[in-house]
């Protein structure tokens, strides 16, 4: 029975639970097809080369091997990767100055290697062990190029081309300024240059990568099961490369362990696999495992900013010029989505009137650079969140006084920010209160004024204590659109089919709130399916903290459409006006009379075609609706994120003495859920910020391979959180939801970096690069 | 012939007989020969702890065990934990405090927990965090797993549970 | 990442161990807990022709006091140590290190005597070894022959047992009632392998330092007793100067290695510090145990 209040609000106890907790759920690697072969990669070994030869008759000798390809073989029967996942939006096009070349990806490397981890050849056994045995056994023949490691020796003339029919390393370039920032610089009352770096590190789910294929000879349909956030995009690329419509291709995302992005593209291996599954008749299944994870599964960040900006002497931020590099690896398979972020999440909750942004997306001889929670924007609020602290102190400020002194007021809100998002359409801050979660923020943690009182008698006593903070904007719930069904069932349930694709969000269980909110219905009453292209024909997918506010929206469109026809055909039942009726407890029911009421089954079968029908003239059979929702553009959440830090100076490690969160995603329809996606994105932030980093030798030689060397932090590493929520409902989407998914990722490196430099800044230490390590704060302090 | 072996084991509380390579892993050996694909595997490096299990009462990471060395043993899986369609005290924490999300670390995450707990019945926060140290997740932050363990334990020593259930 | 093939036996008497080492040689590794040896197979980095699992042989798994000492079979795990009411009495040093060892499920399977024949440069178990003044009992095709602490391991990674060799025993003088002890380590998360490890026991006689035994983890290529720091100490109260000079001498007796996880000078200056916090803690006549 459905609440007064309704559902959306509630935190509802999850209906996913049941199957993963009783190990019922099911991961691409649990598939198991008859006949099934597992494949595995052979993989480059060096970081930039020509494929001389691939001899793969001693692997085709191996036991239990059934077929293998390399790529020169592969080039002549398949296309590379298409290129229609770089999407430049008209809008954007017209309004941005850039230039982009896309160099397209062959789903196994042909002429040259471009990164170790780069797959050369593939081979399918009987069991996952018997391809490795054979993969051993393949040999390659690569004439070693020199590599290109440091994008900025990239961009000289005398460096190595990775794709040689561009001469330039350089495949994205591209501005975007409001204002007169040289004028404004040169008039400036101070005026600073700094340079930031926010290193490489990767989303590292705890489920690898994984796709399963299987070609039904009876209908010619390929049916693929990938670890995947974008089901629809797969589908569209699998019928380019296959040469098969659309409508011969399911694509589906069983339960995905996590993906956070890393898994929000197609993959050449997604379309590799089930080329193969055609080819050899066999069903086939390819794991990813960890190792292969690590060189194959792409990686982030890997931001060079450099910095200029001017100032007043009350600390008012004047003009911002950024000139930034993106280490893109080898290929770039999301095109200006990253680089683009982050230019448009620089000016982040600030008013200022000058602002500049040039920047170049280089590649290396290293693994590409896809989103990864956040997607440019940590890399973004580092730079200007370490300029808010630096202007603190260059004028003996409170960082925090510095802030609200710069902080859009919420009397001006909306605000217009000046420059276009990556939709073409014009930045409009379109709700939200900054200062007031700057102020949450500091009463939270005890309060700005007690805090300094601590912090200067700790420093008497040789402690070291620091105040972070991190406060940044976030645009959510980017278009271009989302898709929904909605059908009524015989049973009276509700069946939702949405585009959407989750990999731990609860999704099955908010959209059957939303729908029961919609309907009047209880959640249980909700069929829900995602990650389906059978399901639903058109969508789009879960990148870009985007399904909440899409999906709603879609859902609340095709709703609107078919509650009129459920209550022309109520109405006709019933002998009203469809003005008196309303839905209620799963039924439709005449308003001001309990009890005066059909149930949603009555009204589904009242709606089937047929001789005995009973709708009104004009209302069509069926009780389903598909509707797509288009935002109007991005709406805006934001946070502030408070740290007080304890520096051992000795060790150079750092105690998190207290987190605070305040963040503001609008309505939230779960609140459980909401907490649960704030913590596990602080916490990846804090892993960015501390811990995990992916390293390369000059050769171009990755230095990470297991979990011994990419630290991903542990419950004994990160802090409790405390979090506190605001609500400013989005004006751009009927519930009035905002994106949460990435948020909390963004700000705990700057975080981090400004509580290290607040806690020593007696010394005048800088942290203007991440990762924060004890050896470097050590050194810091003994030197 | 030493390359393959064969085992006699008791899994979930049934006695079965096994055939495989002497190098199957164990963690393999439940996946692909009984089908138990409850137990996942994150790293196959014995880091992550997402393939943890109970061998002989105990947690033990499966990726790094080979089946030959169950041999004789005991096994009790994520799919041996709730008996009578009832959830173990811990896994109705871990439902009733959103403690997990994707899923995929929380068969590891599981056994870790109750492993430790019958080792430590009452344990302090600190205590909790390390504990869970030993399994990686990538979705939670871990935050709600702690709370989830206290309320296991309180639950575990006969205690009432403190606060209201989540309001539906 | 799964292994390459390998003939797998599992002998259930030391005897059978010493034949197949025999008939195998190099070609066999012995299997102890696995939690080293797996992962390397898994990745391919180890391809032993021959498994020797040790795992049924019960006579290799025992805690046993003996007069002035405890005695250890090399098989027993680390878990049992954790909670055996023998090693928290006697030998309280080991007690707590133990707890550092990895994770609990680690330490399910993991072995003592796995951890000291691996002799990882970052390990606890070989440091607590040196600080205690263990040794171990080695058994080879001629029979049993004991080795010291001090003559146990030759290089990172590299012990003093011959190929046709196998560690079956190890064995601890008990801790003096009277002594203290402080263990710490410094590595980036819990239960990493340590950056740097510092244990260290000492023997107070009326206000003097009777006798001190310290030692490091993961500093240098190997652990060894640090002779110098320890003459810092002997004969004199353990006072701040004291511990200073010990730490400082601490700091530059070690050989300290560089790699991805920290700087020569860096460990170098852990060790100075864990030293000093060591000893700190273990002079603290109110410090629990």
């Amino acid at each position: 029975m459905s609440d007064a209040d309704g559902f959306i609000g509630k935190s509802v106890l999850r209906r996913e639970d049941r199957r993963l907790l009783t190990g019922k759920g099911e991961f691409v690697a649990d598939l198991k097809l008859p006949g099934m072969l597992h494949a595995t990669f052979v993989r480059s070994q060096v970081a930039h080369g020509r494929i001389k030869s691939v001899d793969l008759s001693r692997a085709l000798e191996s036991p239990g091997v059934v077929y293998a390809i390399a790529g020169p073989d592969l080039a002549k029967l398949l296309p590379p990767v298409p290129d229609t996942q770089l999407s430049l939006p008209r809008k954007w096009a017209t309004r941005v100055q850039h230039k982009f070349l896309n160099p397209q990806q062959p789903l196994l490397a042909h002429d040259k290697v471009r990164h170790v981890g780069e797959a050369i050849a593939v081979v399918l056994a009987e069991s996952r062990y018997l391809a490795e045995d054979a993969a051993e056994l393949v040999t390659v023949d690569i004439e070693p190029l020199p590599a290109v490691v440091d994008p900025e020796l990239g961009l000289g003339v005398d460096s190595a081309i990775l794709h040689e029919q561009y001469d330039t390393n350089v495949i994205g370039d591209f501005e975007v300024a409001k204002g007169d920032v040289e004028a404004s610089l040169a008039k400036a009352p101070h005026r600073m240059k700094r340079r930031f770096y926010h290193h490489r590190y990767a989303a590292i789910p705890m489920e690898c990568r994984g796709v399963a294929a299987a070609h039904d000879e009876r209908t010619d349909t390929i049916t693929v099961w990938s670890a995947c956030q974008v089901i629809h995009w797969l589908r569209r690329e699998a019928s380019t490369v296959l040469k098969m419509p659309e409508a011969r291709i399911r694509c589906v995302a069983l339960d995905v362990g996590g993906g956070f992005g890393v898994k929000g593209h197609v993959y050449p291996e997604d379309l590799l696999i089930p080329f193969l599954a055609r080819e050899v008749g066999r069903p086939v299944k390819w794991l990813e495992d960890r190792h292969e994870h690590f060189m194959s599964a792409c990686h982030s960040r890997d931001q060079t900013h450099d910095v200029e900006f001017g100032f007043d002497g009350d600390g008012h931020l004047l003009a911002f010029r950024d000139e930034f590099i993106v280490d893109c690896g080898a290929w770039n398979p999301i095109g200006s989505g990253i680089a683009y972020n982050t230019a448009v999440h620089l000016p982040g909750p600030y008013k200022f009137d000058h602002f500049s942004v040039r920047s170049r997306i280089v590649v290396t001889n290293k693994v590409p650079n896809a989103p990864y929670r956040g997607a440019g924007r940590p890399e973004a609020t580092f730079a200007m969140e370490r300029v808010m602290d630096l202007i603190a102190v260059e004028l003996g400020l409170d960082p925090a006084v510095v802030r609200m002194r710069n902080m859009i007021p919420h009397s001006e809100m909306p605000y217009h920010l000046g420059i276009p998002y990556r939709d073409g359409e014009p930045i409009v801050y379109d709700s939200g209160d900054y200062p007031e979660s700057l102020r949450q923020a500091l009463a939270a943690i005890g309060g700005l004024e007690a805090f300094r009182e601590r912090q200067r008698q700790a420093r008497a006593q040789g402690r070291f204590l620091g105040l972070g903070l991190g406060c940044y904007v976030e645009g959510t719930g980017v278009g271009p659109f989302e898709s929904a069904t909605v059908r009524i069932d015989p049973s009276g349930k509700i069946y939702l089919a949405g585009g959407a694709c989750p990999q731990g969000q609860g999704m099955e269980t908010i959209f059957s709130q939303i729908v029961a909110d919609t309907w009047k219905v209880d959640p249980k009453d909700v069929v829900v399916a995602l990650a389906d292209t059978s399901a639903i024909s058109i969508g789009f997918g879960t990148i870009a903290s985007r399904s909440t506010v899409n999906l709603s929206g879609a859902i609340y469109n095709a709703s609107q459409v078919l509650q009129k026809k459920v209550f022309a055909i109520a109405a006709n039942l019933m002998e009203c006006s469809p003005v008196d009726l309303e839905l209620r407890n799963g039924a439709v029911g005449l308003v001001g009379v309990p009890g005066k009421e059909l149930p949603l089954a009555r009204i589904a079968k009242a709606a089937m075609p047929g001789w005995e029908n009973t709708r009104p003239e004009g209302v069509s059979a069926g009780l389903e609706e598909t509707a797509y929702f288009q935002p109007p553009t991005v709406t805006w959440a934001y946070a502030t994120h408070a740290a007080i830090l304890d520096v051992d100076v000795e060790l150079g490690r750092i105690e998190i003495e207290k987190y605070v969160i305040v963040h503001d995603c609008g309505v939230v329809v779960n609140p459980m859920l909401v907490d649960g996606q704030i913590h596990g994105g602080a916490v990846q932030g804090l892993g960015g910020a501390l811990l995990e980093e992916l390293t390369y030798d000059s050769e171009g030689q990755l230095l990470v391979g297991s979990f011994m060397d990419y630290l991903v932090p542990g419950a004994s590493d990160v802090p409790h959180m405390e979090l506190k929520h605001m609500h400013y409902p989005s004006p751009l989407n009927p519930f009035g939801v905002k994106g949460v998914g990435e948020g909390s990722a963004i700000a705990p490196p700057v975080v981090i970096a400004n509580g290290v430099c607040d806690a020593l800044s007696h010394l005048k230490v800088e942290f203007n690069a991440t990762p924060i390590k004890p050896e470097q704060i050590a050194r810091a302090v003994w030197s | 012939m030493a390359k393959s072996v064969e085992i006699h084991l008791k899994v979930n509380g049934k006695n079965l007989v096994g055939h495989c390579e002497s190098r199957t892993l164990l963690a393999d050996f439940l996946r692909d020969h009984l089908n138990l694909t409850g137990t996942h595997t994150g790293c196959e490096h014995g880091v992550c702890g997402v393939c943890t299990i109970f061998v002989n009462g105990e947690a033990v990471r499966s990726c790094i065990m080979l089946a030959a060395q169950a041999n004789g043993a005991e096994i009790v899986t994520i799919e041996g934990l709730s008996a009578a369609g009832q959830y173990h005290p811990v896994q109705k924490a871990f439902h009733e405090n959103h403690a997990l999300q994707c899923g995929f670390c929380t068969p590891g995450m599981l056994a870790t927990v109750i492993d430790f707990l019958k080792t430590n019945p009452s344990p302090t926060e600190p205590e909790v965090r390390e504990a869970l140290s030993a399994v990686l997740c990538r979705c939670t932050g871990y935050q709600n797993i702690v709370k989830a363990v206290m309320e296991a334990a309180a639950d575990m020593r006969g205690e009432s549970k403190v606060g209201a259930l989540a309001n539906v | 990442m799964k292994p390459a093939s390998f003939d797998y036996y599992a002998p259930t008497t030391i005897d059978d161990v010493m034949a197949l080492l025999k008939r195998h040689g190099s070609d066999a590794r012995l299997l102890a807990g696995g939690q080293t040896l797996l992962p390397m197979m898994n990745f391919r980095l180890a391809t032993p022709e021959v498994i020797i699992d040790l795992n049924r042989i019960p006579e290799l798994a025992f805690i046993r006091e003996a007069g002035r000492q405890v005695h250890i079979g090399a098989m027993t795990r680390q878990r049992a140590l954790e909670f055996s009411a023998v090693i928290a009495r006697d030998l309280p040093l080991l007690h707590e290190a133990i707890k550092m060892v990895g994770h609990l499920p680690t330490r399910s399977r993991g072995t003592i005597g796995g951890s000291l024949a691996n002799a990882d440069s970052a390990a606890e178990i070989p440091m607590i070894l040196q600080v205690l003044e263990g040794e171990v009992l080695v058994r080879g095709p001629n029979g049993e022959r004991t080795i010291p602490a001090a003559e146990l391991v030759l290089d990172a990674m590299t012990t003093s047992l011959a190929e046709d060799e196998m560690l079956a025993e190890v064995r601890f003088p008990t801790m003096p009632k009277e002594a203290s002890f402080a263990v710490e380590e410094f590595s980036r998360r819990h239960g990493d392998f340590a950056i740097a490890a510092v244990a260290a026991m000492l023997v107070m006689k009326d206000g003097l330092c009777e006798k001190a035994r310290i030692a490091t983890a993961g500093v240098s290529p190997f652990s060894s007793r640090l002779r110098a720091a320890e003459e810092a100490l002997e004969g004199r109260p353990v006072d701040p100067d004291a511990i200073e000079r010990a730490g400082e001498a601490a700091a530059a007796a070690v050989e300290p290695v560089s790699d991805r996880n920290a700087s020569e000078e860096y460990r170098r200056h852990l060790t100075k510090v864990l030293t000093m916090r060591v000893l700190k803690r273990a002079a603290d006549p109110s410090k629990p145990h």
